[in-house]
């Protein structure tokens, strides 16, 4: 009989929703009660909304609860593991029974997460045993050769997941063609996107498919050193890299004539990045590397033929190399099988903001937005109005609800105006404010501008002026053209895709909300009712109860009114602070 | 661009803080000659100090060769780089879009207020510094603050305010005992 297996979820944010304790709590039961079960951790499955996340393995089957604390955690092993009864309430999916959640993951394909939340990320071995390294081994057994191995990758159909989208194949066949001694391979792992952390869970989760990714990449390239630009504010994910890579030195996946593969000789290294969103830009990374402030090169020459210490250079995201070993090992025309025509395989998304089940899901391509926020997502927040879905973070834009029909590939998701990205999916219902949303990433690319070109550096900030004008109830007749018109000029006039792209959230924004900017700069309304110098705050006479609470909190003293009488409002007085609306126990206090 | 996080005179803690320099050699050894060592330099100086010390990169000139203008070009671009003293705790505050969807910015506004300070900037006891910082990669549990190694989810401004004045407790207990540590030891 197998060992019963208790299984932690400890990725950055099952740590961070207390999976610490329960781990400890757990360890601590099993030496006090003196219980047969194996205590193991593994890393992001992808249901971040129910962490932390344990999962019981026994010979019944699986079992993975939910929103386990210490007092539950005690509470499922004496049901479960002394007693044998699974506790039905807490499961979240099983493999022996139906639960709520089961949606979650129907439609979900697991390619580049295959092993995220099934392994531990710091052990070799289980990696090994899931089919790890075995794409590089069998090219090493049977002798495929560095043309087949580009071919294999060309015939996927993989695109760039960094965002871009270039061809995977075609970027390795163009640093393959040119000839020098040395050539550097670059994973990009700058995840700049605020708001999304796809590569963060790879990196957490599985760091030898990267790795293995990588090796596969060398070869194909003819690279004999590697780099791993990690942001610095992963530091769990730098950890668990620094001990993959430690492992796989051991085991001979890196070093001198890999796998017998005579001449490949290949390593490499971490690079934490500083702080700067505009490293993740190909070009500004490989200056940053260089250690020089992060400023974009012209293009061309590309990296392929001069990037690092002007070298022949390839530079590939966190998830596209996670997708390479299993390519070669299930063959080309398998990935292909998924997605749409000039769209293959699949797409991880980070699945956030108003979302009932947020998290990180993969789907193939050509799924519909709809089905990623209904089925899977459950649907909005506390059943409210879905009003639009932001993709590619700041370079990218808003849908609509009523374009949320738009499937998911590189073709579709531009001919909207947003952007595939690298995966952000940002999910916003009638409370959100469009505007706001748009000076929100305004803001981020006027302080991440390198500043380099004119046009980034001033218009971004001119665009923010106006957008924060309008927010604060001073916008003007004409804005919205204005910023029509400083969008194109910031596009045309910028050297790299932040710059270039830096107005789409605006853009988007204006085309698909257009009346949502004119209540604000006409009727000086929010219509969402988040921009707060533009609420009016109101007390129903009905309602108020002259319990007088609203009145003593009041900063500018707007409120009068006499004990157990209806208040009321002076609205020359009132700051808009909201004290009152929060502290009213009668919700007699309206806004609009 | 980050202009703003320049000449932050006004932030910058009172009290002197002695630099021992001599915690430098060992990563001037270390990065010395090295292609690419600039940002490696200062990230393990500001590990050291907290900060980046003047004096520091003086030091680092004079030993390694590198000019102190690629020096301050190369800590004034990157956020990580502080070139003033910090507060005992650093309070990240995520502004990444899912935290500020999920209204961050009242937990911001509430904290400024209860802590006194602006983005950046550093209390005068020296106990917290309070920062910004885009998406800390728990956008399930927005909006969510770091302190230290510890993450808050699920927050609003009282919890957040809450949480800090549950360390500014502890604070003022410490010192109290080693006040009193002291004046026994005499
Ligand atoms: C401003 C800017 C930021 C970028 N940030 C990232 C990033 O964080 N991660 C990433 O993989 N690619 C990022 N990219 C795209 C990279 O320049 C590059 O296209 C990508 O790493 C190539 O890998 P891929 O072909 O596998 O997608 C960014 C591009 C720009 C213009
Ligand atoms: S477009 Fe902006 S970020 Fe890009 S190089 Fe120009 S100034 Fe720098
Ligand atoms: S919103 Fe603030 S200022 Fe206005 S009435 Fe209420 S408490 Fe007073
Ligand atoms: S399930 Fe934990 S980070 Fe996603
Ligand atoms: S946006 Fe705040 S944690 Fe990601």
């Amino acid at each position: 009989m197998a060992q019963t297996k208790v299984i932690v979820g400890l990725g950055s944010c099952g740590i961070a929703a207390g999976a610490g304790k329960v781990y400890e709590e757990l360890q601590r039961i099993k030496v006090a009660d003196n219980l047969d079960f194996e205590l193991k951790k593994t890393s992001c499955i992808g249901m971040c909304f129910k962490e932390p996340l344990v999962e019981i393995i026994d010979e019944t089957g699986s079992y993975l609860y939910g929103e386990v604390d210490s007092k539950k955690a005690d509470e499922i092993i004496e049901k479960h593991i002394v007693n044998f009864t699974p506790v039905k309430e807490y499961i979240v999916k099983s493999d022996t029974t139906e639960t709520k959640f089961d949606h979650y993951f129907e439609g979900q394909v697991k390619i580049a997460l295959r092993n995220c939340g099934y392994i531990d990320p710091e052990n070799i071995d289980e990696y090994e045993a899931r089919g790890g390294y075995q794409a590089i081994k069998k090219i090493a057994n049977e002798r495929i050769g560095v043309q087949e191995v580009i071919k294999s990758i060309l015939d996927s159909g993989l695109r760039g997941r960094g965002g871009g989208g270039f061809p995977t194949g075609l970027k390795w066949k163009f640093a393959n063609n040119n000839r020098s001694k040395e050539k550097y391979i670059i994973c990009n792992a700058d995840e700049g996107d605020p708001g999304a952390f796809m590569d963060r869970s790879v990196l957490e989760g599985d760091p030898h498919s990267v790795l293995e990714g990588m090796i596969i990449g060398a070869y194909a390239i003819g690279a004999s050193d590697g780099v791993i630009y990690c942001r610095a504010e992963y530091p769990l994910a730098i950890k668990r890299l620094n001990i993959a890579i430690a492992q796989a030195r051991d085991k001979g996946y890196l070093g001198k004539d890999i796998l017998g593969i005579e001449g490949f000789d290949f390593d490499l290294y971490i690079k934490e990045g500083a702080g700067a969103f505009v490293c993740g830009e190909e070009t500004a990374l490989i200056a940053s590397v260089e250690g020089e402030r992060g400023m974009p090169r012209k293009r061309p020459p590309f990296p392929a033929v001069s990037g690092l210490w002007r070298k022949p250079t390839n530079i590939n995201n966190v998830e596209t190399y996670a997708n390479i070993p299993w390519i070669i090992s299930n063959g080309a025309k398998e990935y292909a099988k998924y997605g749409t025509e000039k769209s293959k395989g699949t797409k991880v998304f980070a699945l956030t903001g108003k979302i009932k089940n947020g998290g990180l899901v993969e789907v193939p391509m050509g799924i519909t937005i709809k089905d990623i926020i209904y089925k899977l997502g459950g649907g909005i927040i506390d059943d409210k109005k879905f009003k639009a879905v932001q993709l590619g973070g700041p370079s990218g834009g808003c849908i609509p609800e009523y374009l949320s029909h738009t499937i998911v590939d590189y073709d579709s998701v531009n001919a909207t105006g947003a952007i595939m990205g690298s995966g952000g999916m940002v999910v916003m219902d009638e409370t959100t404010c469009m505007v706001d949303i748009a000076r929100f990433f305004l803001e981020f690319t006027c302080k991440e501008s390198c500043g380099k070109c004119t046009f980034c550096r001033v218009g971004t900030k001119r665009m923010l002026e106006i957008l924060t004008r309008i927010t604060e109830g001073d916008g003007r007749e004409g804005d919205i053209e204005k910023l029509e018109e400083l969008a194109y000029q910031i596009k045309d006039g910028s050297l790299c895709g932040l710059g270039q792209t830096a107005p789409n959230p605006v853009l988007t924004t204006i085309k698909y909300f257009r009346d949502e900017y004119e209540a604000h700069i006409r009727d000086k309304k929010c219509p969402a009712l988040n921009c707060k110098k533009l609420l009016t705050y109101e007390i129903i006479e009905d309602k108020c109860t002259g319990c007088m609470v609203c009145k003593r909190g009041c900063p500018t003293k707007a409120i009068s009114g006499e004990k157990k009488m209806p208040h009321f409002i002076d609205q020359e007085l009132c700051i808009k602070c909201g004290d009152c609306y929060s502290k009213c126990k009668f919700d007699s206090i309206k806004i609009f | 661009m980050r202009v703003t996080r320049i000449n932050k005179k006004d932030s910058a803690p009172k009290a002197e803080s002695k630099v021992d320099l001599k915690l430098i050699e060992p990563l001037i050894k270390k990065y010395k000659n090295k292609k690419g060592n600039l940002i490696p330099l200062l990230q393990g100086t500001q590990n050291l100090f907290g900060y980046i010390p003047p004096e520091a990169m003086l030091l680092l000139s004079r030993e390694t060769g590198l000019k102190i203008s690629d020096m301050y070009g190369v800590a004034t671009f990157y956020a990580q780089f502080r070139l003033n003293p910090v507060g005992k705790h650093i309070v990240k505050i995520c502004h990444g879009t899912a935290c500020h969807v999920q209204n961050a910015k009242a937990v911001t506004e509430d904290l400024q207020n209860f802590l006194e300070v602006k983005d950046g900037g550093t209390t005068p006891d020296n106990i917290f510094t309070l920062e910004t910082v885009a998406c800390l990669g728990c956008c399930s549990l927005a909006p969510v603050m770091m302190i230290g190694e510890e993450t808050y989810g699920k927050l609003n401004g009282k919890k957040a305010v809450e949480v800090i004045k549950e360390i500014k407790r502890k604070e003022t207990l410490n010192q109290k005992k080693s006040l009193t540590e002291n004046i026994s030891k005499n």
